[in-house]
């Protein structure tokens, strides 16, 4: 069958093509894997004893992994949000950027997939969440929502970028009836996602500092900033190791748009603030949990007025033109916005929501050591993932790699 | 800690055949394992059996696995004498042996608040580490709280796998086995009230309470979300919970709410009665009242 037999051309191919590489290229595989081996023997552990070796206790009941998730969420979903404004601006390789974007899109889910995996406490249970042999409590939790959401969003960026880099391998053009409903979709599901994601938050009654309907705006905000944050430090990589033509424009205009984002985020944590501290409810515990501490725990205030210095600097780089434009104030404020959002959305969202816990208890929350370490380990696999599928897909979007009429990959 | 009960470790080739049994078992019935709640009676009564030689191997002695179901015409409800509690945690201790909770690392399902008199009912205020040679404390009172079973439950409602669930008679349970370990009902709870099992649970093999309830006190996997159940095992047998049985001064109350005779309604009728959050729209049927 031809396309069998095209089909194994393209995935031998890739394996050469994902083979081949500079030294840097190896050393950057090789410290991924060094830090997956270290999370997995972390993991190995904490499946063995339980998550009692994580910091994680009834009080605060979810930490780092869940923060993580939260985070990564943002950054899958405003991955995917760039191609309105590169179908907008026609960025001349639009392309390009939409395949970019989807496959950041499909190594952040898989990231956000593993981190709910390496929380819960039956991981050997994780198929009673898939029916028909397990059972999803849908409509009712939101986490089921989220399951769903997050799986068809997975699979929506999947397919298209599939389908566009296996049409570019065999020389065809993508078929537009399929990639073009199916990008259009994918933005709104972009939107769902992060939005079923905070209500997951938002419908807790139990924690007032969650239960904000200003959450689901304001994780948008906040991801619209760290997700082309990543972007464009990938895009500057590719620019520089690659043929791959980006202009500045493009550059410099998803660095304006991160600066409205920004200022949304800020302004949006400040309405909040404001009507915490000014009506002074019981409820500003947890606020002042995070800016001020309470009493002599004060762990997270470094933390809290860190995020709020990155995020202010990385807002001031980006809105005045001259700072966008300069490399150095650029990537100095997409490490910023990365860092300020980071911490925003890990730390800041969960540990301030369960602190105090939901009887008045106060219990310091700090990441264990086997909770950093299974955490990098699922950072670097889906870096892992993302560089992979990069490899395979740049250059034959470049078309360098690629199947010549007749049966033979051609190779650079 | 290490696991060292005997079953724990499996051969290869056990596993195998397990696996292939278990696959068997899967395609035969179309369904695999199902919820307990689910299950069709004589597999229930199976898996109750299955149950019952597994705790009795694991802790040596002779365990019964009951799944007594809901008395139509009962829904308990509970009630407690804030002005008689004297905070000796009396309470907490006869549950953790009643319920067979874990004793290392500590799983207590009743918390004891210690509150000042001038400020009432105020849990950022409150210290449930309280430890003086003496209670009641000069100037302060006792609240404890434990699972409030609400009517109206945010802890079932977020459960992603339906893992846990109000039963006819108004007891909130857990599944131990079909449960995720995913804590999002500890999240929703606005009473601290669901308990996770972070490591292995550690009962005393002759601290066993044999006489167990599948949906209530049977011991526990590592990894899974645990809660009151009102003493399921005692009540649907007639039976005051632990806690009701072994409070020293009468603070504890117990009946059955939909009937007129009963103690509780008596209390909920002519006693200032009042629930924990009320704001929240939960709707607990655990009461806290002042008789004098």
């Amino acid at each position: 069958m031809d396309t069998v037999r095209l089909f194994s051309q393209f995935v031998g191919g890739s394996i050469r093509q994902v083979l081949r590489g500079h030294a840097l290229y190896w050393s950057w595989l090789a410290f991924l894997l060094v830090l997956i081996a270290s999370g997995a023997a972390a993991y190995w552990r904490q499946v063995a004893d339980g998550l009692i070796v994580t910091a994680m206790r009834d009080q605060v009941s979810w930490g780092f992994y869940i923060g993580n998730f939260t985070f990564l969420v943002g950054v899958a979903a405003a991955a995917v949000v760039l191609v309105v404004p590169a179908y907008v601006y026609d960025w001349k390789p639009i392309r390009e950027i939409v395949i970019v974007g989807e496959l950041l899109a499909v190594s952040a889910i898989v990231m956000c997939l593993l981190f709910v995996l390496v929380d819960i406490g039956r991981p050997d249970r994780f198929w009673h969440l898939l029916p028909p042999a397990g059972r999803l409590n849908f409509p009712d939790s939101i986490l089921a929502w989220d399951v769903v959401v997050l799986n068809v969003y997975f699979l929506i960026n999947f397919i298209v970028v599939t389908h566009i880099v296996y049409m570019a391998f065999t020389g065809r053009p993508y078929d537009k009836r399929v990639v073009v409903p199916l990008v259009l979709l994918s933005i709104p599901m972009a939107v769902s996602i992060h939005t079923v994601t905070a209500f997951l938050y938002n419908g807790l009654s139990a924690r007032p500092y969650w239960n904000s309907s200003i959450l689901a705006p304001q994780f948008l905000a906040s991801a619209f900033c760290s997700g082309p944050a990543i972007l464009l430090f990938v895009l500057q990589l590719m620019r520089r190791f690659t043929r791959f033509e980006i202009k500045d424009d493009a550059i410099w205009k998803i660095a304006e748009l991160m600066a409205y984002a920004m200022f949304l985020n800020l302004f949006l944590h400040g309405a909040e603030a404001f009507k915490e501290y000014y009506s002074n409810t019981e409820h500003l515990l947890y606020t002042r949990y995070w800016f001020q501490g309470l009493g002599e725990h004060r762990a997270m205030v470094p933390f809290a007025w860190t995020a709020v210095t990155l995020n202010v600097t990385a807002f001031l780089l980006f809105i005045i033109p001259a700072a966008r434009r300069n490399w150095i104030t650029l990537n100095l404020g997409c490490a910023a916005t990365y860092a300020g959002v980071y911490i925003d959305k890990g730390m800041g969202l969960i540990i301030p929501g369960l602190t105090p816990d939901a009887l008045g208890e106060i219990y310091q929350y700090y990441p264990s050591m086997t909770e950093l370490r299974v955490a990098a380990g699922v950072f670097a696999i889906g870096f892992l993932v993302f560089t992979l599928m990069l490899k395979v897909a740049v250059p034959i979007a470049l078309n360098e790699f690629q199947l010549k009429p007749g049966p033979a990959v051609r190779h650079r | 800690m290490k696991s060292d009960a005997p079953g724990t470790t499996v051969s290869r080739r056990q596993f195998a055949s397990c696996a292939a049994a278990a696959a068997a078992g899967f395609l035969l019935t179309g369904c695999g394992p199902r919820r307990l709640h689910e299950m069709p009676p004589d597999r229930l009564k199976d898996a109750l059996r299955e149950m019952e030689r597994r705790y009795a191997q694991q802790f040596g002695a002779a365990v019964t696995v009951s799944d007594e179901k809901a008395l139509p015409g009962v829904e308990f409800a509970y009630a407690l004498d804030l002005s008689r509690c004297v905070g000796c945690r009396r309470c907490v201790y006869a549950c953790v042996e009643e319920n067979n909770q874990s004793r290392d690392p500590q799983v207590q399902w009743i918390r004891v608040f210690q509150m000042d008199k001038g400020k009432g009912v105020d849990f950022s205020e409150a210290d449930p580490y309280y430890a003086p040679p003496a209670v009641p404390e000069e100037g302060h009172f006792y609240v404890p709280v434990q699972c409030q079973q609400c009517r109206n439950a945010p802890c079932t409602k977020v459960c992603p796998t339906g893992a846990t669930w109000t039963e006819p008679d108004g007891i909130v349970v857990v599944d131990y086995d079909w449960c995720i370990g995913c804590r999002y009902c500890m999240a929703a709870c606005p009473y601290g009230a669901r308990h996770f099992n972070w490591g292995k649970p550690a009962v005393p093999k002759d601290k066993l309470n044999t006489k167990t309830h599948v949906l209530g006190n049977r011991p526990r996997p590592q990894g899974v979300v645990e809660k009151c159940t009102f003493c399921i095992q005692r009540t649907r047998n007639g039976r005051y919970p632990a806690c009701v049985e072994v409070c020293p001064v009468g603070a504890r109350k117990f009946g059955n709410l939909l009937d007129p005779d009963s103690e509780i309604r008596y209390i909920i009728e002519h006693k200032r009665v009042l629930v924990l959050k009320e704001e929240l729209n939960t709707l607990p049927k655990f009461f806290y009242f002042y008789a004098t």
